[in-house]
């Protein structure tokens, strides 16, 4: 099913969350055996340790991050990153729209950033804000229905990483 | 009063639709329950014992004639003809039917009102002093900075998901009459030495389950990083504060277990970054936002009014409302008029939709066409000129809204409680209006002086028990509802939490309880120009916790007593 939508597109296919045993499993699976996912996710702190491992995958690796990780370390790492995620394990927990505030802003970082976990419809336009390109929706969503979400808010009035420049240095005249 | 923009219209417009689209999702079963509740309560709605129930903003509690007239018109056609104006500057409606809620959002919108993060985990609204811009005590004014706030709050992208919810208030004037001590974040504005405005930032204050009193953060913020700083202390709150715990997650505890040191230097480091970034304000913006604001018309008058000082000898009514509800203002000739929204047998902040249609002429006809909502739960007009006083009074009287209580007992603070809250551990109404009935007789009441009663159904502590100089909570014992009692707390510069006095009571115990320690207090004052609350501060709880529950003669009211001498 269609739940990803990626830079303003609708993409489909499941990236798995891998953990270690996981890892190992798809990395020893001979080339032609294997039945690639298009890419996976894979936390941090795994991904920090079996970094040389990860990139022999021959599919694209988003590293997880969540409320837990320390984010100087993972700023320490960003620029062997290419796609990151962030886990938002309920969509009341708002604490990833701090963490891609900081990857963004503070870090710089410029890669895919990804919102994975219970993301529906309703979060799109602030998540969209903060610096995340990239969404992997509940199962439940209508992603079509979705993309509306971007255009929900002509003239926010804060400055985010989407527009740094707050609407009150834009307003003035 | 602040008049919107193209763009500001078209944010709460916005707002409208999208909630209309999600209120349409939920009713044809598309959004669950559980998805659709932080969705709708970030617009204020609630579902409560009977009906859904909607908190609509007053931003720093202003408003004009048309949207006083708006609230009847919605309190008439979509509730049941009142609304209930809450301790937050806020009004709400009791039974609206979830339906037509986008269409009450939309006659909002129509009048630059709304609902937006009146409830929810995420930033409320901003209130401030209700005597903000007039009162001769004010240093700085507050509102163009509170508006300033409301902006930026506003749909913050970042902070609509925060491990609770986060309140923010903040005042100008030497007197603090915005509670600033028992907010999350509470802005004292203040004059540097050569004029410069900043803030002074408190943070971590707080009622309810924990109830804390505000530490200073920032002694002097320059007002040009207002925002920057306050992104940095969301930020730190939203990344660390706790959500492992419901009754651990406001700020005040993240405070508390991390120590101010701690706190203090990971807001530092997080600002560190964002300082002197495009979130700096300029001065064109608080200039702009500064005449957005409308200006009154002021007439140049004499400082004292001679029609008014014969009145004030000629009609002793007017003389004791004047004393109580009238109130000093920075223009000459112009004075502050309290409607008192406090009358005995009305639950306290209730106005039926006459009334605010004709406090909507009185504002038009005494007031420059604005009047303010107070977190006392009355209503202010703010710019009356004093030789219309008596006329105003009179009026005022024929509404029910002149009660002469601004500051006294009756005056008291509660919660929609037990009646309306599926929160609540036991009933306010019931029991504020039985203190009322006790202390009826005006003599007696002004006799007894300066008093705040505040009572709260629940823990949660909508009605600011633990800053009243009386405090009530409605606790739960074996499923019946029960009232503990405390006394010694306050609001304002000298803010204190009060103190339990002893087991609770019976609800038909609560009216004699208070009525025993008021005459405890005017058996041990040393002069009328002691306060109640002066009396516990000088005495300590123990005095009044032995004439209330002692078995000895002391337990008879003063009532009572009084009989007995007669
Ligand atoms: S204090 Fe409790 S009972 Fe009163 S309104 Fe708040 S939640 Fe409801």
């Amino acid at each position: 099913m269609a739940n990803l939508i990626r830079r303003g597109r609708i993409e489909s296919g499941n990236w798995p969350r891998l953990d270690a045993d996981g890892l190992t499993a798809l990395a020893t699976q001979k080339q032609g055996e294997r039945d690639s996912p298009a890419g996976v996710l894979i936390p941090f702190e795994l991904w920090r340790s079996k970094h040389d491992l990860c990139a022999t995958l021959g599919t694209e690796v988003g590293v997880l991050i969540g409320d837990d990780d320390d984010l100087t370390e993972v700023a320490a790492h960003l620029p062997h990153a290419g796609l990151i995620a962030v886990h938002f394990p309920r969509f009341t927990n708002g604490c990833g729209y701090s963490i891609a505030r900081l990857l963004r802003g503070r870090y710089g970082y410029q890669g895919e950033l990804r919102a994975v976990g219970d993301i529906m419809r309703d979060q799109l336009f602030y998540l969209g804000r903060v610096g995340f390109d990239a969404f992997e929706l509940r199962d439940d969503q209508d992603c079509e229905h979705a993309l509306n979400a971007f255009s929900d808010f002509t003239h926010p009035y804060q400055a985010s990483s989407d527009e740094p420049v707050p609407l009150f240095r834009r307003r003035v005249g | 009063m602040y008049v919107y923009d193209s763009i500001d219209q078209r944010v709460v417009d916005e707002r409208v639709a999208q909630f209309r689209d999600q209120t349409a999702r939920h009713l044809a079963g598309r959004l669950s329950e559980d998805d659709f509740r932080p969705l709708r309560l970030q617009n204020g709605l609630y579902i409560q014992r009977h009906a859904p129930m909607l908190r609509v903003a007053i931003p720093y509690g202003m408003l004009n004639s048309a949207q006083l007239r708006k609230l009847a018109f919605i309190a008439r056609v979509y509730d049941r003809g009142y609304g209930h104006f809450s301790t937050r500057q806020n009004i709400q409606f009791n039974w609206p039917e979830l339906a037509r809620v986008p269409d009450i959002l939309a006659e909002l919108a129509s009048v630059q009102m709304h609902a937006i993060q009146t409830s929810g985990n995420c930033i409320r609204n901003i209130t401030s002093d209700h005597f903000a811009g007039i009162a001769p005590d004010e240093i700085v004014n507050p509102l163009t900075w509170a508006e300033i706030l409301r902006q930026w709050s506003t749909l913050h992208p970042e902070f609509a998901f925060l491990p609770r919810k986060f309140k923010i208030a903040i005042n100008g004037a030497t007197a603090d009459r915005a509670a600033i001590q028992v907010h999350d974040i509470g802005l004292q504005a203040v004059q540097a030495d050569d004029g410069a405005i900043g803030f002074k930032v408190l943070v971590g204050g707080g009622l309810g389950r924990t109830p804390i009193i505000g530490q200073v953060l920032r002694e002097y913020l320059p007002w040009q990083h207002l925002l920057s700083y306050l992104d940095a202390i969301l930020r730190v709150y939203n990344r660390f504060g706790r959500r492992d715990n419901l009754y651990r997650s406001r700020i005040k505890i993240q405070l508390k277990e991390q120590g101010l040191e701690r706190f203090l230097a990971e807001v530092e480091q997080e600002w560190s970054w964002s300082k002197d970034g495009p979130n700096t304000l300029t001065e064109a913006e608080v200039q702009r936002v500064a005449s957005r604001f409308t200006q009154p018309a002021y007439r140049n008058l004499p400082a004292s009014c001679e029609a008014l000082q014969v009145q004030l000898v000629q009609d002793r009514s007017f003389a004791a409302w004047h004393r109580r509800n009238v109130h000093p203002h920075r223009v000459p000739g112009y004075a502050a008029v309290t409607l008192s929204l406090k009358m005995t047998g009305v639950p306290p902040g209730d106005a039926t939709a006459e009334q605010m249609d004709a406090i909507a002429g009185l504002a038009e006809r005494y007031s420059f066409g604005e009047a303010r909502v107070t977190h006392e739960q009355n209503i202010v007009l703010a710019d009356v000129e004093q030789a219309a006083l008596h006329e105003l009074w009179q009026e005022a009287r024929g509404l029910g809204l002149a009660t002469p209580n601004i500051g006294l007992l009756t005056n008291i603070i509660a919660c929609p409680g037990g009646d309306f809250c599926s929160l609540a551990n036991a009933r306010s109404i019931p029991v504020a209006e039985d203190i009322q009935r006790r202390f009826d007789d005006l003599d007696y009441l002004f006799d007894i002086g300066e008093l705040d009663l505040n009572i709260s159904g629940c823990m949660n502590s909508c009605g600011h028990h633990h800053v009243g100089h009386i405090g009530i909570l409605g606790v739960d014992k074996h499923g019946s509802e029960f009232y503990q009692v405390s006394i010694g707390g306050a609001q304002g510069e000298q803010a204190s939490l009060g103190k339990v006095i002893g087991p609770s009571f019976g609800a038909q115990d609560v009216g004699a309880a208070v009525e025993r320690l008021i005459a405890c207090y005017l058996e041990h004052r040393d002069s009328d120009a002691e306060r109640f609350i002066d009396t516990v501060r000088r005495l300590g709880i123990e005095p009044f916790k032995e004439y209330v529950y002692g078995k000895s003669h002391s337990s008879r009211t003063h009532r009572e007593r009084q009989l007995a001498s007669a």
